[in-house]
């Protein structure tokens, strides 16, 4: 059955040759930059309100041969990193327990439940007041805003396991240990780590917001200190370089994943 | 080896949002002996993998019980290997590490595990998918492979729920042949469910009717065709004549299904 190509190409699920899907999604950048380049010198734009590609990248040069912003990224990346990790070490393991075993789910869900409504930048003038503008204020940020989602969306992917695998390895002789950490655990294990990936998306816009109120340092207390002089080229980088650390650390986990669990279909 | 017997054994589940329960066994009583094989053939929906799941101990019986040589069954064990009727491999292992797991879950060695893993891949024909996983085999190496695995814990007693049901014919074929020189070789204790009148002469020595739901036992007729067994007995006049025995017992409670449901 020989179609014209363009047809195939909208065929749902079909997949797509590995080089034209790294040639697609480098494409999309141009477009956008050709798009910036053109709002801002074709002159839509004012200079004070989006500086123009050529202006942003030198002001990101200017700040990190100068300014050296390369400390505030590492210090960001740290709280961002540290938060995390934390949120996640206590969280993987509860969110565990309460998929795996009812009575702890009964116990804790109604208040996990309740408490990831609660935004976490909603907490950040009364951490200022308990941690000061600290380090551990912003871990605090990462944690609150991190901790509960974890917990909640890993119960829940626990708590879907097969039924019939379940029974399929009782009837192997595996005991209660045997459910929770050869089954229940490696069959979630793909999406856990897909959850990981996405709420480390989230810890960044807290920490972000955290730094943006009160810091000494980091990338958010940069773009809070350019908006004073009034230098979007700077602000843009700021914000431009947060997508670029998400961009790699997003591929750095899909990489990590494929590797992990080779037995999923490959997506 | 292991006998198992199932006195009065009944299940009702409760309705659904208040619903009328729903009876899926009446009382029941079944003895298998010792390295017997028995069939159970029964209409859609009349309760036969309860019954099985029932003696798996991954369900309680409403009323009645179940005893493995004497000893009431409480919960599943490897004692009594199950093959589903679904597909029920690990994802996540591999076709090895999968008939492995039940060895693994017993303190059995690496190096041990994978020497029975070897031996029983070889037997169902799988040799060459030991590092597969099992979404890379088709659905007969699937269920191939299940029974591997079920097989790998040396259980006293097999029970398998329509594992070939979702095979082709000459596959099944090959199954049944395959399942009958393990029973042949091992002499284990099977109850084996299926919906197939000529698997289930071909393979018992016992064939049990249920009747449509609430499932109870209708009829027992007893193959007495010598071992081990050759497919071409399918085609003697004894095989003939039992076949036609069970269907016309079946096709009653199919029609009696059938009426029911609609
Ligand atoms: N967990 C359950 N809750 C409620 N009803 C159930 C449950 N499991 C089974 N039943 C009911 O019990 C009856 C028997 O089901 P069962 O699965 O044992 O049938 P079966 O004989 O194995 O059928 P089939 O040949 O189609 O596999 C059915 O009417 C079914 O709806
Ligand atoms: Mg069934």
């Amino acid at each position: 059955m020989s179609r014209p190509r363009v047809l195939a190409a909208f065929e749902p699920l079909v997949p797509i040759a590995p080089g034209a899907r790294v040639a697609l999604g480098i494409a999309f950048f141009v477009c956008f930059f050709a798009l910036w380049g053109a709002a801002t010198w074709g002159g839509w734009v004012k200079p004070l309100f989006l500086a123009d590609p050529a202006k942003t990248f030198a002001a990101g040069w200017r700040l990190l041969v100068q300014f050296n912003f390369a400390g505030d990224i590492a210090i960001t990346i740290g709280r961002v990193v540290g938060g995390f990790v934390i949120a996640a070490a206590l969280a993987v393991p509860i969110g565990i327990a309460m998929g795996a075993f009812k009575p702890v789910e009964a116990f804790l869900e109604p208040f996990v439940s309740f408490a990831r409504y609660l935004p976490a930048s909603a907490f950040i003038p009364l951490l200022i007041l308990w941690f000061g503008v600290d380090e551990k204020q912003k871990l605090a940020v990462i944690f609150i805003g991190a901790f509960f989602q974890i917990v909640l969306m890993i119960a829940v992917l626990i708590g879907e396991t097969r039924r019939d695998l379940v029974e399929a390895a009782y009837t192997l002789g595996a005991g209660n240990r045997g459910i929770v950490f050869r089954v229940m655990l490696p069959n979630a294990a793909p999406q856990i780590a897909e959850t990981l990936r996405l709420v480390l998306g989230w810890a960044w816009t807290y920490v972000i917001v955290a730094e943006l109120i009160g810091a000494e340092a980091g990338i958010g207390h940069m773009i809070m200190d350019s908006q004073r002089f009034l230098d979007t080229g700077q602000m843009i980088f700021g914000i431009f370089l947060i997508g670029v650390i998400g961009l790699v650390t997003d591929l750095a986990f899909r990489a990590a994943n494929r590797r992990l669990f080779p037995w999923q279909l490959g997506r | 080896m292991a006998n198992v017997q199932i006195a009065a054994v009944e299940r009702t589940f409760p309705g659904v949002r208040g619903g009328v329960p729903t009876r899926a066994l009446e009382p029941i009583d079944i003895t298998v002996a010792d390295n017997d094989f028995v069939a159970i053939l029964g209409p859609s929906g009349c309760g036969k993998s309860t019954l099985l799941r029932i003696v798996a101990g991954l369900d309680r019986p409403t009323a009645g019980r179940v005893a493995v040589d004497g000893v009431p069954v409480e919960r599943p064990g490897a004692d009594r290997g199950m093959v589903f009727q679904s597909y029920t491999l690990f994802p996540w292992l591999t076709v090895r590490e999968n008939i492995g797991f039940g060895p693994r879950e017993r303190g059995v060695g690496e190096a041990q595990r994978r020497a029975i893993a070897d031996a029983l891949m070889a037997k169902v024909g799988l040799a060459g998918f030991a590092d597969h996983y099992p979404r890379m085999l088709s659905g007969g190496m699937q269920q191939r492979a299940a029974l591997a695995r079920a097989l790998a814990n040396d259980p006293k007693i097999l029970l398998l729920d329509e594992p070939f049901g979702a095979l082709d014919h000459q596959t099944r074929a090959l199954m049944q042949e395959l399942l009958l020189s393990v029973w042949e070789a091992d002499r284990k204790t099977v109850l084996f469910v299926t919906h197939d009148i000529e698997e289930a002469v071909f393979m018992a020595n016992r064939v049990l009717v249920m009747t449509a739901r609430p499932g109870r036992i209708k009829s027992e007729v007893t193959v007495p065709l010598p071992h081990p067994r050759h497919w071409r007995m399918k085609t003697m006049p004894e095989f003939a004549r039992l076949k036609e025995q069970l269907t016309e017992a079946i096709r009653e409670e199919t029609l009696r299904a059938a009426a029911m449901n609609v």
